[in-house]
Formats: structure tokens, sequence, C-alpha cells
């Protein structure tokens, strides 16, 4: 399992390529990937690769969100995911059951009331999961910090991984924040169990 | 169109005005304590606890009333006064295309008459007013909490209530579950309000000297130092 990209040789220029470590945007070099990989699957039927960097690019490619939409951030949630902004295009289709998501994005403002069924959804998500705190009041309580009735982050309540922050934020910082998110798990995923 | 709404702004008071009178009219000696029309737009009656089933029937069911629902219903504290709560009923006529506003007070202890059965929505708006002010309502069956959490104690909209409240939650990892503490702010609530430029600070640091020329005019010869 090392990170060696001596088996993968063959496929474009193994050297200068950190595979899957970072995104690889559109151009010559992703071109020179997509090429050799069909070359190499053409002559020989396979091609090798790390399976956790397998493993982690699939992870990246399909985060599935439970959708928290508590308040307004729900919004340009909402924009993110239609025509305009698209995330689908990322892989990124919002589910409505916590056993089909990878990661929930808490859009809005977490009440005392809510506390508890947010954490019971997060507690029914599988593993891996990660969460986005989006916005003001989920990042930290915002306009309704000395509220009677909000909680002071939605961090007291799930563990967060990225906080997007605004009131509310635009789509594409939302988009940001899962590409993020992504950049996140290429760097600490594993297939190891925690 | 503004000259028809100037000119019929006198005439729409004194409708008002009539209309309030004939409630008075209507019910027995005592029971409106007050008739207002605000602004010359917004007939209000002050009407005494005791009687208020008694106009809503009369409103509701009056042929020149005929308020047929109850639009809102609110409460609001005043916590210098004898009686610190006011009941408020915004009624809207659509057949006579009329609106009014009833008000009634009451303190903590003493309970309002229920409209529950004149205008069955009445009872959210009985539960939201229960729930923020504490307003006990007689006959009203269904008072149960509308809004604030589970087992809440307290009534948020009380002038009296702190803002941030005696409870917040958080996430025990030991207990695998929600747990409510008492609060701890790691920063008061800070009011900000005298320096802002949009409530109180009408001069600027710095900026006195041409405020001053503005509001006194140019000095007459010979006063400057």
């Amino acid at each position: 399992m090392s990170g060696n990209t001596d088996s993968v040789a063959p496929i474009g220029a193994p050297d200068t390529i950190a595979w899957n470590r970072e995104h690889l945007a559109p151009g010559p070099a992703q071109d020179a990937v997509i090429k050799g990989i069909t070359g190499e699957v053409e002559d020989k039927g396979f091609v090798v690769a790390n399976i956790d960097k397998v493993v982690n690019w699939a992870r990246t490619g399909s985060l599935w969100p439970m959708t928290f939409g508590l308040a307004c951030c729900a919004v340009p949630m909402i924009h993110a995911y239609m025509a305009r902004y698209d995330l689908d295009r990322f892989g990124t289709i919002p589910r409505g059951s916590p056993r089909q998501s990878d990661v929930m994005i808490v859009a809005g403002t977490l009440t005392n009331k809510m506390a508890p069924a947010l954490r019971k959804v997060y507690d029914q998500m599988s593993e891996p999961r990660w969460v986005i705190s989006m916005g003001s009041c989920a990042n930290g309580g915002g306009y309704y910090h000395y509220s009677y009735s909000v909680v002071r982050g939605c961090d007291r309540i799930v563990p967060v991984d990225v906080y997007v922050p605004g009131c509310p934020p635009t789509a594409e910082g939302l988009i940001y924040g899962i590409m993020q998110l992504q950049k996140k798990i290429r760097r600490t995923g594993t297939i190891l169990r925690g | 169109m503004a000259d028809t709404t100037e000119s019929a702004a006198p005439a729409l008071a004194g409708r008002l005005q009539a209309l309030g009178e004939a409630v008075r009219q209507a019910l027995p000696h005592g029971t409106i304590e007050s008739i207002a029309v605000e602004r010359g737009q917004e007939l209000v009656l002050h009407v005494r606890r005791e009687g208020l089933v008694e106009t809503m029937l009369l409103l509701r069911d009056g042929a020149d009333f005929a308020f047929e629902q109850l639009m809102d219903l609110c409460g609001v504290d005043w916590p210098e006064q004898p009686e610190r709560f006011e009941v408020v009923y915004n009624l809207l006529s659509l057949s006579l295309n009329q609106r009014v506003r009833v008000i009634a007070r009451t303190d903590a202890a003493t309970p309002v008459p229920t409209v529950s059965a004149i205008w069955p929505n009445a009872t959210w708006y009985e539960r939201e007013a229960w729930d923020m002010y504490g307003i006990v309502f007689a006959g009203q069956t269904d008072l149960r909490r509308l809004l604030t959490d589970y087992g809440f104690e307290g009534h948020p909209l009380r002038k009296d209530f702190p803002l941030t409240g005696y409870v917040e939650v958080r996430y025990d990892e030991e207990r695998k579950q929600v747990v409510y503490e008492p609060v701890t702010l790691t920063q008061d609530f800070r009011n900000f309000d005298f320096l802002s430029p949009w409530e109180a600070m009408t001069t600027l640091p710095g900026d006195e000297k041409v405020h001053l020329n503005r509001i006194e005019g140019p000095k007459p010869q010979g006063t400057n130092p």
C-alpha cells in the first residue's frame, strides 16, 4: 500500500501526476491520465491502483448529502442543487434518508427543540460520515447566539468537518465547502475502520 | 387616487367611531371601557374581561358587525401596570369590509375567557399566548405549549424573562444523548446602540465643527475667540 506509483507507470506521466491525491482539473494532464488508463485497459484488460485511493475516489465522487434544511440557508442549498450550479456533476445527490447518506449539510438555525432530532438523524447515518455546517447560525448560533432557544453552534451536537461562513452563504460558498470536504477526504480518507 | 383617500379619511374615522358607539350601545353598560380610532383608520375597543365572550358573540353575529374571522390573537406585556397583560384580538368582516381590534386586560393569575367556541382557530393563538406569556384562558381545554421546547419552563416573551434563558443543550459523548445544562456564556450580550450611527450618534467624532455650523449657521462677527 505504498504511495509509489510504479505499478501505474505505463499510464500518463506517473512521476508528475499525483493520481487522485489532488483534484485534477480538465486539461492536457487529465487527458493524459484518461488516455493512459484507456490504453491500459485496452492493452491488458485491467489497471492497477492503490485500493484506498480508489475508495477515496469513489467516496469523493458520490457524496450523498442528508439535507437538513432548517431555515433560510436551505434556499442557497437548493440553488446549489438546481440547474445553474448543479451539484449532480460532483455526484452530490440529495437524499431523503440518513441510511443512504454520507454527509449531513446542517443548513440553518438549530434550535434546542430540534437538537435531539438532528443527533438522532446523524446517529442513523452509516460510516463513514461527514458533516458540513452551513451558515452563521449552524456555525455558532449567529444572529441568535444569545437566544434562549437556539443551540450556539451545531458542533455542540455533532462533530463538524467543514464550516461554510455566511448569512446565508451563497450557493458558490456551499459548493466550495463541498469541494473542501472532498479535499479533506482525499487527504485523510482511509479504508481502515475508525 | 390620493384625493379620494384624503377626502375619505375623516369619513372613515367617523364611520369607525360610529361603529364603536353602536357596539357600546348594544352591550350592557360598562362592558366597553373605551373606544378609540387610532391614526384615523383603526377602531380599537377596550373591553372588560367579564364581558368579553358577550362582546365577541355580538361582533360575530350582529348584522351590522359580522366579524366572521379572527385574524389574530396576541399578547402584550406591560410589566409596570397592575394588570400587566393585554390580549389583543384582531377581527375582520369580509362581508362588510371592516376590521376591529378588541383589547382585554389581565394579569398572570387571572384567566381570560376563551373565544375558541366562537372562532375555532383561536385555539392555536391561545396556545401560543399561553406559551409565550403565560396568559391563562378559561374554558380552553387544549392549553398545551405550542412553540417552545418539550419541558420548557417559563414564558419567554415576558419582559422579565432573560434573553438567553436558563438552559442550553449539548451532546454528551458518555451518556450518548443530548443533555440540558445551565447557560454559560463565554461573552456576555453587549449592546452597541450608543455608538450606532442609525440610532443615537448624530455627530461623528472629529466632525463636531461641521455639525455645529450646520445647525447654528454662520456666527456673527467678533464672537469667535
